[in-house]
């Protein structure tokens, strides 16, 4: 099978690699980039610890191939802090007790963050509705969603403009 | 996942040439079925082709009566889509029950009904409206075009670039979703065009179908006493999830639920 070069841009740096075809998105971060805030839990496309931002908006990057992401702009967990502060999603996360074990939580806010980019006040069925591909095998879903209720009245004064 | 050369085409000929010229190849769009079903090695392509760079397959317009929507749309973007929601907008609910977010940001209604899962939404939708398939090399009546379970008429080096759907006087969709994967264990599609109504059936059999005993009285009484079970329970799933005879009676809820919204 033919390597392929890719040009892609993840937490705005630029990287222009050769890979194999069936690289996914997350092997690719995790593996080639030493990203491991974005997690593996299922690889089945249904628990979301593996989001990823896209054009704003949230995708699974366990369903994704690096292929089809060539010259487009990926953003993962580790781009929300800012200057040693945090996203005020993280914050709300922190401030609400939103995550216990904390392994599907990058996804969590990751969704979180692309719920507000699309609905910037969103009710508590809204949220609940949004996090369908997200699971908390803790089932902390009560303390996650006051979370994302309190981040996503934080986040109307957009710090950051990439996400 | 096992490997295979990856292609991204710009245009439908370059993409047919490149499936034309691969041993073993598949066409990809969303690939939220496709990609899944690599991983799991159920399938293993010596060629993907990625037509997510080909023009004009992701747009919506409407010509009159005829609503057109390019293949590659995504359910987000048909959800959210304005001409949708203005004129069938539980066409655009539809969507947006489909999956998950991010499922929906990536899947296609083009790979939706190429895939033809049984248990799709789209597909009993595409039944019950009056649609056509429109492909690189001519257009199909939905009536003809899925022919069984994860079969349609089309052949392998054949692209969907669009579905052409007349608007209809009512349309409503219902599905009792699988509550992991929101698959449909039953889902029902009714469209009303003046006194004809068509009633299409998803999840409940091994492809979508129309209930023709339902839709016949429903064009001549538009109501919800119609003869119930009629739908016989040998032709349904019987499965993990629901017994036939469940879904035979879901067939008729779902239904009613539909006649007591409209």
């Amino acid at each position: 099978m033919h390597e392929i070069s890719v040009k892609i841009t993840i937490n705005q740096k630029d990287y222009e690699r050769n890979i194999q075809p069936n690289t996914l998105l997350v092997d690719f971060l995790r593996e080639e980039l030493g990203l491991t805030g974005t997690h593996v839990g299922c690889d089945t496309s249904q628990c979301g610890a593996c989001m990823v931002l896209h054009n704003k908006s949230a995708i699974k990057s366990c369903s994704i191939l690096v292929a089809q992401l060539n010259k487009q702009e990926i953003t993962t967990i580790e781009n929300l802090q800012k200057d040693n502060e945090l996203h005020p999603m993280q914050n709300a996360f922190r401030n609400n007790h939103g995550l216990q074990c904390g392994f599907c939580t990058p996804g969590m806010i990751m969704s979180a963050i692309s719920l507000v980019n699309e609905n910037s006040n969103p009710s508590e069925k809204d949220i609940r509705k949004y996090l369908e591909g997200n699971l908390c095998r803790c089932t902390g879903y009560q303390n996650i969603i006051k979370s994302i209720e309190e981040g996503a009245k934080d986040m109307k004064e957009p710090r950051i403009t990439n996400v | 996942m096992y490997n295979f050369n990856f292609h991204s085409p710009g245009t439908l000929d370059e993409a047919i040439n490149l499936y034309n010229n691969s041993e073993d190849p598949k066409f990809l769009a969303g690939g939220m079925t496709l990609l899944a079903s690599m991983k799991q090695r159920l399938i293993s392509p010596s060629d993907l082709i990625d037509l997510r760079n080909i023009s004009n397959l992701s747009e919506v317009s409407l010509n009159d009566k005829v609503l057109k929507i390019g293949s590659l749309c995504s359910h987000f973007k048909l959800s959210r889509n304005e001409i949708i929601n203005d004129k069938i907008k539980n066409l655009a609910k539809l969507a947006d029950g489909i999956g998950d977010p991010a499922v929906r940001k990536m899947g296609t209604i083009g790979g939706s009904i190429a895939n033809s899962d049984p248990a799709a939404d789209w597909p009993a939708a595409i039944l019950a409206l009056k649609s056509q398939i429109i492909t690189n090399s001519r257009i199909i009546s939905n009536k003809d075009f899925f022919t069984g379970m994860f079969e349609t008429l089309l052949e392998d080096n054949e692209i969907i670039t669009s579905i052409e759907i007349e608007i209809p006087d009512y349309f409503n969709y219902k599905k009792l979703p699988n509550p992991a994967s929101r698959y449909a264990i039953v889902g029902v599609a009714i469209a009303k065009y003046g006194n004809n109504v068509n009633v299409a059936i998803s999840g409940a059999s091994h492809t979508p179908f129309i209930a023709e005993t339902i839709s016949d009285y429903l064009s001549n009484n538009f109501s919800n006493d119609f003869p119930e079970k009629t739908i016989a329970k040998d032709d349904l799933n019987e499965d993990i999830h629901a017994s036939a005879e469940y879904r035979v009676n879901l067939i008729d809820v779902l239904t009613k639920q539909i006649i007591n919204e409209s």
